[in-house]
C-alpha cells in the first residue's frame, strides 16, 4: 500500500507517455496501403501468361500522374531484363494509352486493356499505381502500392525477385 | 447562419442524387442496395462508405453491388465477393478473428480495469 502511494504520483505520467508512444507509432503507420486478401493467392486472371517465369504486372493509366513518375524506373527495368514486365492498363482511353506507350517508350512485353475497370477489380486495385510480383507457378507474392522506386527496388523487390527466379516450377 | 443553413438544406438532396441514378423493382431492393453500400467502406477514401463516395472505385463498386442485386444474389455473397478482392477493411463492421479481437474486446477490458481502479480507490477512502 506503501509503494502505491510512492508511484501513485507518476501514474498520470505513465499514462502520458503510453498516450504518446501510441501515437508516435500512429504517425508511422500507412492506413491507406491496405493488405491484400490476394496475397499467396493464385492471380485471378491471365494465368496462362504467368506459367514458367516471374513476372511483374504493373497497373497503370495515362490519367495517373504517379504512373508517370515510375514510367522511367520501369524503362531501366525492362532493360535489365531481370523479370518478366506485364502491365495492366486500367480505365483508359485506349488511344491515349498506345500513344503514351509510343511517346514515353513501352516497358511491358504485354499490356492487357482494362476499360471498365471489372479486372481490376478482380485484383483488388484502389489506387493506380499498383505493381503485383508473381511467381512461376501463377501465385501472387508481393503487392506494391505506390510508384516503384529505386529504394522499393533494391530493398524489396529485387530479393524478392531473385529468390522468386530460384524457386522450382 | 442563413447560409449555413442553405447548405444544410441542400444535404439531402444530395444522398439522393445518387440513389435516383439506380432503378429498382421493388422497394425491398432498394433498401438491400441502401444498407449494403453504406456497411462497405470506400477504400480509396477510407472514412466515406460506398453510398456516400463519389471516388472512380467507389462508383464501380457501387454498380458492381447493383448489378449483383439485380441478378438475385444474396447479401452474403455480395459481401463475400468483395471482402475476396478488398478484404476485411472493406467492412465497416470487422469480422472477429484473431487480428481483431482487441478491436472487440479491448474497450471491454478497460472498462474492467478503470471499475477495478475505481472501486479499489472508493473502498480506500471508506
Amino acid at each position: 500500500m506503501n509503494l502505491f502511494k510512492q508511484v501513485r504520483f507518476a501514474l498520470p505520467f505513465i499514462l502520458f507517455l503510453f498516450i504518446v508512444i501510441l501515437l508516435m507509432r500512429g504517425l508511422s503507420l500507412h492506413p491507406n496501403q491496405i493488405p491484400s486478401p490476394l496475397m499467396n493467392k493464385p492471380a485471378p486472371t491471365f494465368s496462362n501468361d504467368f506459367k514458367g517465369h516471374v513476372t511483374l504486372l504493373n497497373v497503370w493509366a495515362t490519367w495517373c500522374s504517379a504512373c508517370a513518375e515510375e514510367h522511367d524506373f520501369l524503362l531501366q527495368l525492362a532493360r535489365e531484363k531481370e523479370v518478366i514486365l506485364m502491365g495492366l492498363n486500367y480505365k483508359d482511353n485506349p488511344k491515349a494509352a498506345i500513344r503514351w506507350l509510343k511517346q514515353q517508350g513501352n516497358p511491358y512485353q504485354l499490356v492487357a486493356y482494362d476499360p471498365t475497370g471489372q479486372i481490376g477489380i478482380d485484383w483488388g486495385v484502389y489506387g493506380t499505381p499498383e505493381t503485383f510480383i508473381i511467381d512461376k507457378k501463377g501465385i501472387i507474392r508481393y503487392k506494391q502500392l505506390g510508384p516503384l522506386t529505386q529504394e522499393v527496388w533494391e530493398q524489396t523487390l529485387k530479393p524478392l525477385i531473385q529468390q522468386l527466379q530460384n524457386e522450382s516450377l | 447562419m442563413k447560409k449555413i443553413l442553405f447548405f444544410l438544406l441542400l444535404l439531402p438532396s444530395i444522398a439522393s442524387a445518387v440513389q435516383d441514378y439506380y432503378h429498382f423493382d421493388s422497394l425491398k431492393e432498394q433498401n438491400r442496395f441502401n444498407a449494403l453500400t453504406s456497411q462497405l467502406r470506400c477504400l480509396v477514401c477510407q472514412n466515406q462508405n460506398l453510398a456516400e463516395s463519389n471516388a472512380p472505385l467507389a462508383n464501380d463498386l457501387r454498380n458492381q453491388v447493383y448489378e449483383k442485386i439485380q441478378q438475385g444474389q444474396s447479401d452474403q455473397t455480395i459481401i463475400d465477393y468483395l471482402v475476396a478482392r478488398y478484404g476485411d477493411f472493406i467492412l465497416y463492421q470487422p469480422p472477429m478473428n484473431v487480428m481483431t479481437i482487441g478491436l472487440w474486446f479491448g474497450p471491454f477490458l478497460l472498462l474492467i480495469l478503470g471499475l477495478g481502479g475505481l472501486i479499489f480507490y472508493i473502498k480506500k477512502r471508506e
